[in-house]
């Protein structure tokens, strides 16, 4: 309760297109208390220092997937990142790495969501049910099969740790081949076949280098890497059996999942 | 600057869980209506996304929609709609099931069907979950789903600053590309709000910084009525200092609340007797207003705990073990670990009670119309009955399927059948919308009042008058207090007078939003003389009076001056008010209950 009145500097990387022909660098200094976030730290900025810095943010739990950026160097969520954890400061905060920048801490997010659009991020079912004959079983087994790619809040941490995404933006990425990964190795979808078309094209998941850093950075631990890798397997796996039996391949067959 | 324009036939403001889920029906009811689909986030980040514990339908085979819909009517301390309530029940498990087939992944048995689990109020098991991500997982499967329509066209991060109100019909709204901003009138046949609560009124709450009544209060603002907003929802468990939420599926997991003696102390308010495994209805079972009431008077007796932001008491989840937190409650473990330091296996987390819920909402009938022609809503923005003065945990989840599809079908059989309204009396309003809108950025650097000023001042005095228990006194002073900040918010200081991304621009907005929202709030709850569901007076009033207030209560919307309060007739088809009790002499009540239906047989 005792706490004495300490403080800590925040570097903020600002930009406002209306005025700033580049980025620059502004300093602000806050109250510190052991239990405030980075993002808490932007508020009290916001809030009672200077009206004009641009962040997003929402839901302060590390679950809504806004709150994205750079703190010190690394891509983190800011409601889920502790000045505790940052002392004695100062704390570098700026945009996502990687996107471009809207305004301040404010980067594009558009890029991102047409690729997500662009996988069919949806069940198309293998085999159809109406609603009266109730819901598809799916053991526990089969659930945990892409549970841990269903997940991804979107955040983008992902994109910005990965440096081909940074040197090219066509990638689809991490986060997105997760996300197709998840369907794909959803019991009740039977659109995998159609799917691998993003997998194997150039922007797909031969464009990863194995590095892995987007991984390490999720705050979900979705492991989006694992998810490329086994998109490799079986990019490779469909690259040879289109050469044995051409036809096994083709969208209009059933898919060879289990 | 130009104003762009988009003609559609459905229009929807917010695109969280039920705006999202009438999207869909719209597109399902008819692929050639174009809906519009505005929010002001990316749809993945609407508030949909904290909701953890699960969502409500009658699944297993000794369980009945008499009993959820008892256990609704009865949570609701009989201020709900019952028929709306008893379509609600009807429609749940179909909806939930059908989101079993976009793709949502629920929490399975061995057998590969879904598990359901205990929660609050309920008497037999029906919350089907997604491990503790419910909310998000719906959320992001409706999403994913939503890409499927092309004649969906969304209008992410836009911000929807009027509705068009033109012959007395809804005619479309006008949102500020918030990248831009530039405004875009948006014409309609048909408008849904499902922008969700207001929890941002209060001080310390669950609900993301998004959560600002803005729907509410522009529907308000154009005559519609406010129903029932004196109920807000405090919620048992959160976190202290930023009132993050500890899903209730903790105790339906079999979770223990514990005050500074290690006691079961809910034992002491008529909701014992304390067993050692969680028993429906009872104990860390009952509904959120009476836990949240016994934390209140536990506190009075100085029994609980001192902590860095206030008195709290113990959840203890330890006796559950390491595997199953992990398992079932992975966002609860990883929050108490991360944000609190705490290992749930390991020690208790320290909670209290923080606003959760608005129950009130937009008045709408049954098929989530409202009183103006061509406006919908459906979530927690809207009143469409089924929640009463309490709200039972999981039934909002389902709410936003089986209401979100009702609306969207609703909205397509209107645009089906009614023609555009006239452009250049539309393009008129919106221009005098935009305006007013400029105004606020115009006038910014000549105010006096910091937004963060009149926000926290609004804040404090909504927990102090609106709490968990109430007065007259201080619930007169919150409409002082608030009449006094409606007055200084005319004076409102921005720092930022650009166009791109001026969030100061859209907080101040938002702030002028929740002023409205609690004016409804404090003035309902100041007319209610009596005690009922979440709304509890110590000044007299402490019984529930149905003589009285069996009756919706009704904000409208009168300028500058004070909400004038009426109240409407509430719907009672064949549950009569009853003793509304939990534990031991909730299970006696019933079977006397049911006696007295035998007898009527």
């Amino acid at each position: 309760m005792s706490e004495k009145a300490r403080t800590i500097e925040l570097e903020v990387l600002r930009y406002r297109p209306e005025q700033d022909s580049e980025p620059l660098w502004q300093r602000y200094t806050v109250p510190f208390t052991e239990d405030m976030s980075v993002l808490q730290a932007l508020q009290h900025i916001k809030d009672d220092i200077d009206g004009t810095l641009s962040f997003r943010w929402s839901c302060r739990m590390a679950i809504c997937g806004s709150c994205g950026m750079m703190i010190n160097g690394k891509p983190e969520l800011s409601c889920q990142t502790f000045l505790r954890d940052l002392l004695p400061g100062p704390v570098r905060v700026e945009a996502l790495a990687h996107f471009p920048i809207e305004r301040d801490l404010v980067v594009s997010v558009d890029g991102f969501v047409k690729k997500l659009e662009g996988i069919q991020p949806y069940i198309v079912p293998k085999v159809p049910r109406t609603l009266e004959e109730g819901e598809y079983l799916q053991t526990p087994a089969q659930l945990a099969m892409y549970e841990p790619f269903s997940g991804c809040i979107n955040c983008m941490l992902c994109y910005a740790a990965c440096p081909q995404f940074g040197l090219n933006p066509d990638f689809t990425g991490p986060g997105v081949l997760a996300l197709l990964h998840r369907y794909n190795a959803d019991s009740r979808d039977g659109a995998r076949e159609q799917r691998m078309a993003t997998v194997n094209a150039e922007e797909g998941v031969w464009s990863c280098t194995a590095v892995g850093y987007c991984s390490e950075v999720c705050p979900k631990h979705v492991d989006p890497a694992h998810a490329v890798n086994q998109n490799k397997v079986n990019s490779a796996k469909d690259y040879f059996l289109r050469w044995l039996k051409p036809a096994a391949a083709a969208p209009s067959k059933a898919g060879d999942q289990p | 600057m130009a104003m762009e324009r988009f003609k559609a036939d459905v229009v929807i403001v917010g695109a969280g869980g039920a705006g999202l889920r009438a999207a869909i029906a719209v597109a399902e009811a008819d692929p050639r209506l174009s809906v519009a689909l505005v929010s002001k986030v990316y749809p993945m980040r609407s508030h949909t996304v904290a909701a953890e514990g699960g969502a409500a339908a009658v699944t297993q085979a000794h369980d009945s929609l008499e009993a959820h819909f008892h256990d609704t009517v009865a949570g609701g301390d009989w201020l709900c709609e019952q028929d709306v309530v008893d379509f609600f029940v009807e429609q749940a498990h179909r909806e939930l099931v059908q989101m079993e087939h976009w793709g949502c992944p629920w929490s399975r048995m061995d057998d590969g069907h879904v598990n359901v689990r205990a929660f609050g109020g309920m008497k037999i098991e029906r919350t089907w979950f997604a491990a503790d991500k419910t909310g998000f997982h719906m959320l992001h499967t409706l999403f994913q789903t939503s890409i499927k329509y092309p004649s969906i066209r969304r209008f992410d991060e836009h911000f929807c600053v009027d509705l068009i109100i033109d012959d007395g019909q809804a005619q479309g709204v006008l949102a500020i590309d918030i990248a831009s901003g530039r405004f875009t009138l948006i014409q309609a046949k048909a408008v849904i709000i499902a922008t969700g609560g207001a929890g941002r009124v209060f001080r310390e709450n669950t609900n993301g910084g998004i959560v600002t009544g803005d729907g509410m209060a522009l529907a308000y603002r154009h005559g519609v009525p406010l129903r029932d907003m004196e109920f807000v929802q405090y919620h048992p468990t959160c976190m202290p200092g930023t009132g993050l939420l500890f899903t209730e599926a903790c105790r339906g997991e079999g979770g223990f609340l514990l005050n500074k003696d290690g006691y079961r102390y809910l034992q002491d308010y008529g909701l014992g007797p304390a067993e050692p495994t969680p028993r429906n209805k009872a104990m860390e079972l009952g509904p959120r207003d009476r836990l949240s009431q016994a934390y209140w008077h536990e506190k009075q007796k100085g029994r609980t705990i001192d902590g860095p932001h206030g008195p709290v008491v113990h959840l203890d989840l330890r006796h559950l073990g390491e595997r199953k937190l992990r398992e079932r409650l992975p966002q609860i473990y990883e929050l108490a670990v991360e944000y609190l330091g705490v290992d749930p296996a390991k020690a208790p987390i320290p909670v209290l009670p923080a606003v959760h819920y608005t129950m009130g909402g937009i008045v709408a009938d049954g098929r989530t119309a409202s009183s103006m022609p061509g406006l919908y809503s459906v979530g927690e923005c809207s009143s469409v009955g089924i929640h009463g003065a309490n709200r039972l945990g999981s039934n909002s989840l389902t709410e936003l399927l089986v209401f979100g599809k009702v609306a969207g079908q609703e909205a397509a059989a209107r645009a089906s059948a009614v023609a555009h309204g006239d452009d250049a009396a539309l393009t008129a309003l919106a221009e005098r919308s935009r305006e007013q809108a400029l105004a606020v950025v115009e006038h910014g650097a000549r105010g006096t009042e910091r937004i963060a000023t009149l926000r926290r001042e609004m804040a404090q005095t909504m927990e102090e008058g609106c709490g968990i228990y109430r007065t007259g006194a201080t619930m007169q002073a919150t409409c002082d207090k608030l009449a006094e900040l409606k007055q200084r918010y005319r004076k409102v200081h921005l720092d930022d007078g650009s166009r791109v991304w001026n969030t100061e621009w859209l907080l101040a907005i938002e702030l002028g939003y929740l002023l409205d929202v609690a004016q409804a709030m404090a003035h309902s709850a100041l007319q209610r003389r009596e005690s009922r569901g979440s709304h509890q007076r110590l000044d007299g009033y402490e019984q529930r009076d149905d003589l009285n207030f069996l009756q919706h209560s009704l904000a409208t919307h009168a300028g500058d001056d004070a909400p004038r309060i009426s109240y409407g007739p509430v719907k009672i088809t064949r549950s009569p008010p009853g003793t509304r009790a939990y534990g031991a002499a909730g299970e006696k009540a019933e079977a006397e209950r049911h006696a007295q239906e035998d007898k009527h047989v």
